[in-house]
């Protein structure tokens, strides 16, 4: 690529970015779902269940800390699939059809929608963080191991958005939005929500244990709580995903493009 | 209007389905991930699945408000219930027909969760005549939930708006004492939250069933209850449709 058409690509897709996170901004009805959901989980689950923490065997340090991982990893797949429900509201609308017209390589649209879901949640992130720690959430994990843990919340927002773009592109319909949601959602809930996995009984602890999102959320709580373990499956599990979802989108990209 | 409800609810499976499907995972889910709260001193049984059935039928009841409401503001928003207004009919009827689809929804859901549960695991502690009880407190509950979804149907007669109630009926589930008795709770405001929340008593009433048997004072709060909100969302939702019908 040489350095115009490198500097065409990154130009459109922060013209997407830009036009998303608009978009998103001010039409607080598109944002606020997404920003409220997280939030309803952490105050159910960290304020009705913290006698949960009392059980026998229950060993991590804080039951805030416990589920803010939780809702951590699900404000960020959920953040990714929401950019899901916009670009199948594009396409449906026409807007995505006049954006590949105007776009050479049009994986700088996705790339767009990539960036601004990220930029989208840092905001979702500095909310749900000061909700926790006003919550009494205590730290114990370094700047680095914090860093490492809002990085696998990125990782997973990644893999998720991919996933959704790879349906959105194909249906490019606002009605195919629960089967991008459904999927992530159920998935989401089949890890270790409410106590660690050793203490997962019947179905449940076999499907977590093949979960990926269990070793999102375990290397997540051990970086939380300052001492590491399960990074290199964690980090491992969250690239293989976003690998995976990544072809699956490029190749509903293909479909967009070939339906025209 | 009842066998056009019923119907209709019979041929549009994607409005049901989640409502059946959706509670049934949430069970699984629970209590597979929640039964090591059976350890837990007070916990009033040592079986997670039986604590937690009750849910079931307390959310797939909530879920109702969106069925109804949806049918109702769709007749609205597609003119049908313009042509209505213009026949004899009165506005009871309207609703009773609405109510009754509802009502058979309800059951057919109250007996899937209940037959689901005991294969799965679960205790029913007041035996065979404590399900007719189960079945009409369900069906009550049913009819309350489902007037307010009417209420919303008429006032706005959006479709949209009615689904806007989804988020509001989700947290009056979750705030209550759905995943742990109220004694158990440990955080104030919380128990507070529950012990206000309505759902709560309704949840309770039906719990007592599976774990106690017949516990009196559960079961006079979950019908008082039950009768109250079935009773007020009747008649706000008459009154509504009244002023609808009139204009």
């Amino acid at each position: 690529m040489s350095s115009a058409a490198r500097r065409a690509y990154f130009s459109s897709a922060w013209a997407v970015a830009w036009r998303y996170l608009h978009n998103l901004y001010t039409k607080p009805a598109v944002f606020v779902p997404g920003l409220i959901f997280p939030l309803f989980f952490l105050a159910a689950f960290a304020g009705g269940l913290s006698s949960v923490s009392d059980v026998p065997g229950f060993d991590y340090y804080d039951f805030t800390a416990f589920q803010f991982c939780f809702v951590l990893i699900q404000a960020s797949a959920l953040a990714g699939v929401f950019v899901g429900f916009s670009i199948a509201g594009d396409f449906e609308q026409g807007m995505g059809r006049r954006m590949m017209l105007a776009t050479s390589n049009r994986s700088a649209i996705v790339l767009g929608y990539a960036l601004g879901a990220a930029l989208r949640l840092i905001v979702v992130w500095v909310i749900i963080t000061g909700v926790s720690l006003l919550a009494g959430m205590t730290v114990r994990g370094s700047g680095l191991d914090i860093a490492g843990m809002y990085m696998l919340g990125l990782l997973a927002n990644v893999a998720a958005l991919f996933f959704s773009a790879g349906i959105a592109l194909r249906f490019r319909s606002l009605q195919a939005g629960p089967l991008m949601q459904m999927p992530v959602f159920i998935i989401l809930f089949l890890a270790p929500v409410y106590v660690p996995q050793e203490l997962l009984t019947g179905w449940i602890e076999p499907v977590a244990k093949v979960n990926p999102v269990t070793a999102l959320l375990d290397g997540a709580r051990s970086l939380l709580a300052g001492e590491p373990t399960g990074l290199l499956l964690a980090y491992g599990v969250a690239f293989s995903l976003i690998a995976v979802m990544a072809v699956w989108a490029m190749r509903g990209l293909r479909k967009a493009e070939v339906a025209g | 209007m009842a066998a056009r409800s019923v119907t209709r609810l019979v041929r549009q499976p994607a409005a049901i389905i989640p409502s059946v499907i959706f509670p049934l995972f949430l069970l699984a889910v629970n209590a597979g991930g929640l039964n090591a709260a059976t350890d837990l001193p007070g916990f009033p049984t040592d079986s997670y699945i039986t604590f937690a059935i009750a849910f079931t039928f307390i959310q797939s009841a909530i879920f109702s408000t969106m069925n109804a409401g949806q049918s109702l503001a769709q007749d609205i928003e597609n003119g049908f219930f313009s042509r209505l207004v213009l026949t004899p009919m009165r506005p009871s009827a309207l609703m009773a027909g609405q109510l009754v689809g509802l009502v058979l929804l309800g059951q057919f859901q109250a007996l899937l969760y209940f037959a689901v549960g005991i294969a799965a695991g679960a205790d029913f502690a007041a035996g065979i005549g404590g399900y007719f009880v189960l079945a009409a407190l369900v069906s009550i509950i049913s009819v309350g939930f489902g007037g307010i979804g009417l209420i919303m149907a008429i006032r706005t007669g959006s479709g949209e708006a009615v689904q806007g109630m989804f988020p509001i009926m989700f947290v009056l589930l979750f705030f209550s004492s759905m995943t742990l008795p109220r004694n158990l709770i440990e955080q104030d405001w919380y128990r507070f939250l529950a012990t206000i929340n309505p759902v709560s008593y309704l949840i309770e009433a039906i719990r007592s069933l599976f774990i106690v048997g017949w516990d009196a004072e559960a079961l006079a709060l979950g019908f008082a209850i039950a009768i109250v909100l079935a009773v007020l969302s009747i008649a706000f939702a008459a009154r509504s449709l009244k002023g609808r019908m009139l204009k």
